[in-house]
């Protein structure tokens, strides 16, 4: 039998740390390799998420959390201005229901403060309608955070990952790490696949599997306990209603219930916080339903008179701790990175770095010359030119006045580009997140049946 | 790129093709379809049933689509498919992408004929997993129809509207067995029309009083829990397949962009008897306005719309919504035209379209205003959930025109069980 191949570095996880983390070490001379247990990456945590690039500043001063936020919010912020990753610069603002959390208000700043974030204000109710006419009755007051703004979740996690590769990093979807070998100088990675390969580091940045990799190594440090988040996605016609991100004021129980508007130009009620045992229970519920259902009427009743587009679960990777765990074990060549709950698609280029802080003292991480230019994304920011508006992009090539799907107006030229693209969809999902094909209020009716074809089929 | 017509026409489904067709004789009129095809849904809905009152004719449905493509063709109309249009640079100006361009079309008079879709699952809010098998109807036979795709072996159709038991023989076709068909209400939509023979015929069982509480299954379906909603008990059914039927909402996105009133029970654009919506030299027709009656219905909409466009043409100051508002008092959920004049001409077929929620065999329909009774009619049909319940305009010509509005109720209906429990 050949040896397996080899690698400096193999990182385990696609998601958007593991994908950051893979992208810095793909800048180096180092060899490295980027493993995913599912068939795509991005289809884990970093694809069912609020979406919202993070200011920071309801973090816990002080915590390695509150810092590599406020460093991710910049870094994100600048690779997706040069990569084409939707942003919006919408701002958020933090409504007060009642005298508590009226009274919260100026410790919320102070807290920001202490965060590096000088930007939020306190504001009277007439302020909190004039900014968000259609809030339900009873907001006595708010906090804005001008800072807080809104990306796409699922282009952030392909721009690094694309990255990576064609920085030469090798990918491996569907390759899910099973059993962990230590042999002298290299440690053999088995996956239940069959495949093998072996790795002089590992880095591991599983999500929600990442105590079940760490107990491969004969850790026994922390548990993942997976806090699902369910969320509504609300029909477009809806998002005039909502500018801004619109934040409850953290108490007691929980963050609590926001309405935003999503890049895509929908707009999202929730998230639920409820802790479960099943790492794979993305399932949505009748109680998550009724709960934001509840909470929607309350925060905006009008929104509940529109269509529900979408609903969705994603789960949280909360530890029995209040901060990440970010772990280098220098003996067995291992890092961990674990614990990366309700933050990671702000803070993963920054927990990258972080990380390379760590290795940087037993591996060279210098920069190689001659680095090829990071990725430019296809927009699925609805705030932005898209193909099928685009007179000059049409008339180069008529496939981009093709529309397939027609309510998220996606055309044949992209999905053919997503076909050719370096990390093609193995799936209708994975297209979905390339593309927003079927992603709209139809779910399929008009253009399902099409869509799988090409998928199939390919685009001639 | 900038275009204009005398007559724009969006959709060129049944109602779309043949207001074109009665048009076209007298003014220029281009119809846009941003599907591949002119037909509308009928063009995947191969099945006999289409017709039958604007063509009197039994045609399948793609028959049909060819037929009024080919007759809005014959009297002039162009027709242009692949054109989509995705909003409104101004009033009557539509902003359209296709391979040809991006362009903007400016006309004289707009006639929206955009049709209307089933809810899908999330719009239905059932929770659960989210496999691979859920399809509402429009899927399921752009699947089996245009794409020639095998579905599952065992499915579950919730709904049993008309719509649902074209799912059923859909299903059929591709090889695919309905082992249950669920209905929320205590008798199956459709009961009238379809369900008997239905039953016999394709031997599917029907719960009625049922709803669908959760699918399961990580990449395929694998089954489904129902629950029985007068005792709440749960019972898992395992299937591969589920097909969420009828519960339509109109296609109503370019209507709202163009800031038109949106009546709240159909969520459809308000219109009045001559399908005038609320503004100036923008017309309505089809399931946009009623979702949904059958094709034929659509048609003679188109049909019907005419002479209001050709009015608006000749320079008429059309007066925008005159007349008495009709409203729709429960077990009825919706009613089309909103707006009538009760001494004037009357909607399409001489006939309100409504929607009821309960089942009652021979209703008597009364029309009541400012608290006095102004009219009654007693139908010799049912009202029955799952499909439109025709009530003869007749029962509002005794309404004041200056009075308030007319609440259009099922005489007995405080008293007769609501359907829906
Ligand atoms: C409801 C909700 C709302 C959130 N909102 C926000 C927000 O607004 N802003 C923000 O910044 N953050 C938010 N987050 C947090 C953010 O989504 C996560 O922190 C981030 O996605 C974590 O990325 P990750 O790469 O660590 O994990 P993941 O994306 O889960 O990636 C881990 C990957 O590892 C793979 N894997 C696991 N085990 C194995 C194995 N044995 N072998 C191979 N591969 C394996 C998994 O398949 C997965 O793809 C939210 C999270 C939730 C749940
Ligand atoms: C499964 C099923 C079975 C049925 N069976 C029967 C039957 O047996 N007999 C019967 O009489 N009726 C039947 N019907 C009902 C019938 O199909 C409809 O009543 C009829 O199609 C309505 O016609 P329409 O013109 O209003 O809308 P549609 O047929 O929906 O046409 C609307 C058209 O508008 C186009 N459009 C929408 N938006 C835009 C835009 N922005 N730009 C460009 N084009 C646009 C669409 O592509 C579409 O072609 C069935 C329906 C279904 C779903």
């Amino acid at each position: 039998m050949n040896p397996p191949p080899t690698y400096d570095v193999a990182v385990i996880g696609g998601g958007i740390v593991g994908a950051a983390i893979a992208r810095l070490l793909g800048g180096t001379s180092l060899s490295t390799v980027l493993i995913e247990g599912r068939d795509d990456v991005g289809d884990g945590t970093s694809k069912a998420n609020t979406a919202i690039l993070h200011t920071g500043f309801d973090a816990t001063p002080g915590t390695l959390e509150s810092e590599l936020v406020a460093r991710g919010y910049r870094l994100l912020g600048d690779y997706a201005a040069a990569t084409g990753i939707p942003v919006e610069r919408t701002g958020a603002l933090l409504v007060a229901w009642d005298d508590e959390q009226l009274a919260a208000l100026p410790g919320l700043r102070a807290k920001a403060e202490k965060n590096g974030y000088r930007e939020c204000e306190l504001v009277g109710a007439d302020e909190v309608y004039r900014r968000v006419p259609d809030l339900g009755e009873g907001a006595l007051g708010g906090l804005t955070v001008p800072g807080e703004s809104i990306i796409c979740t699922w282009t952030t996690n392909l721009a690094l990952a694309t990255d990576a590769v064609t920085r030469g990093v090798t990918l491996l979807r569907g390759h899910r790490l099973s059993a962990v070998r230590e042999t002298g100088s290299l440690t053999l990675l088995s996956f239940e696949n069959g495949a093998e390969v072996g790795a002089r580091w590992v880095v591991n940045a599983a999500g929600l599997g990442a105590d079940t990799i760490d107990k491969l190594y004969g850790y026994d440090r922390f548990t993942v306990t997976p806090r699902r988040g369910e969320l509504l996605v609300f029909d477009k016609l809806a998002r005039p209603m909502v500018p801004l991100i619109v934040l409850p004021v953290p108490s007691k129980v929980g963050k609590g219930v926001l309405v935003s508007p999503t890049i895509y130009g929908n707009v999202m009620l929730g998230p639920t916080a409820e802790d479960l045992r099943d790492r794979t229970a993305t399932g949505t519920s009748a109680e998550g339903f009724a709960f934001l259902r509840s909470k929607g009427e309350a925060l905006m009743p009008a929104l509940l008179q529109e269509e529900v587009t979408a609903s969705y679960a994603g789960l949280r990777a909360a530890i029995d701790r209040n901060d990440y765990l970010i772990d280098l074990d220098v003996h067995r060549r291992y890092l961990l990175v674990g614990g990366i709950r309700s933050t990671g698609l702000t803070a993963g280029m920054a927990i990258a770095e972080h990380v390379a802080e760590l290795l940087k003292e037993v591996l060279d991480l210098s920069a190689r010359p001659d680095l090829p230019p990071p990725p430019r994304m296809p927009n699925l920011g609805e705030a932005f030119t898209r193909p099928y508006q685009d007179a000059a992009a049409i008339e180069a090539d008529p496939a981009y006045g093709q529309i397939v799907c027609f309510c998220e107006r996606v055309t044949r030229g992209e999905i053919r580009d997503a076909l050719a693209s370096p990390i093609p969809p193995v799936d209708v999902d994975g297209l979905r997140r390339r593309t927003r094909a079927m992603n709209g209020r139809c779910q399929g009716f008009y253009c399902g049946a099409e869509v799988c074809a090409l998928l199939e089929n390919g685009v001639a | 790129m900038n275009e204009h017509v005398q007559v724009l026409v969006i959709g060129g489904g049944p109602a779309g093709l043949s207001a074109a067709a009665a048009l076209a004789p007298h003014a220029e009129v281009l119809v846009l379809d941003r599907e591949r095809a002119m037909g509308g849904i009928p063009r995947h809905s191969d099945h006999p049933g289409y017709g039958m009152r604007d063509l009197h004719r039994f045609l399948s449905g793609p028959a049909y689509a060819r037929r009024l493509t080919g007759l809005a063709a014959t009297a002039g109309a162009r027709l242009e498919t692949e054109a989509m249009v995705t909003g409104w640079a101004g009033d009557r100006a539509a902003e359209v992408t296709s391979p040809r361009g991006r362009r903007t079309i400016t006309a004289d008079a707009v006639v929206l004929a955009t049709g209307a879709r089933e809810r899908p699952r999330p719009a239905r809010l059932i929770p659960g997993d989210r496999p691979d098998g859920v399809y509402t109807t429009g899927q399921l036979q752009n699947l089996v129809h245009l794409h020639h795709k095998p579905v599952g072996k065992r499915a579950v159709v919730i709904g049993s509207e008309l719509v649902s038991w074209s799912a059923v023989l859909t299903l059929r076709e591709a090889g695919c067995r309905t082992v249950l068909m669920t209905s929320s209400y205590d008798r199956p939509e459709a009961y009238a029309a379809f369900h008997g023979p239905g039953r016999v015929a394709l031997r599917v069982p029907v719960r009625t009083g049922t709803r669908v509480v959760a699918i399961h299954g990580k990449g395929r379906v694998t089954g489904v829990d129902i629950e029985d909603m007068a005792t709440g008990r749960r019972r898992r059914v395992a299937c591969d397949t589920v097909i969420t039927t009828g519960d339509w909402i109109p296609d109503h996105e370019l209507a709202r962009l163009a800031g038109l009133t949106i009546d709240p029970g159909t969520l459809g654009p308000r219109v009045d008897a001559a399908l005038r919506t609320s503004h100036p030299g923008v017309f309505a027709a089809g399931n946009l306005l009623h979702p949904v009656d059958t094709a034929d219905v659509a048609a003679l909409d188109g049909r019907h719309v005419t002479r209001a466009v050709l009015d608006h043409l000749a320079g008429s100051t059309d007066a925008r919504l005159p007349g008495v508002t009709v409203v729709a008092d429960a077990p009825l959920s919706w009613v089309a035209p909103q707006v009538v004049a009760p001494g004037g001409a009357g909607p399409s077929r001489g006939r309100f379209l409504a929607w009821s929620s309960a089942y009652q065999r021979l209703p008597t329909v009364i029309a009541v205003q400012d608290g006095r009774m102004v009219g009654s009619v007693r139908v010799a049909w049912p009202a029955a959930p799952g499909r439109v319940f025709r009530i003869p305009f007749t029962v509002v010509r005794g309404a004041d025109p200056a009075g308030g509005p007319v609440h259009l109720r099922l005489a007995g209906a405080e008293k007769s069980s609501p359907g829906l429990r």
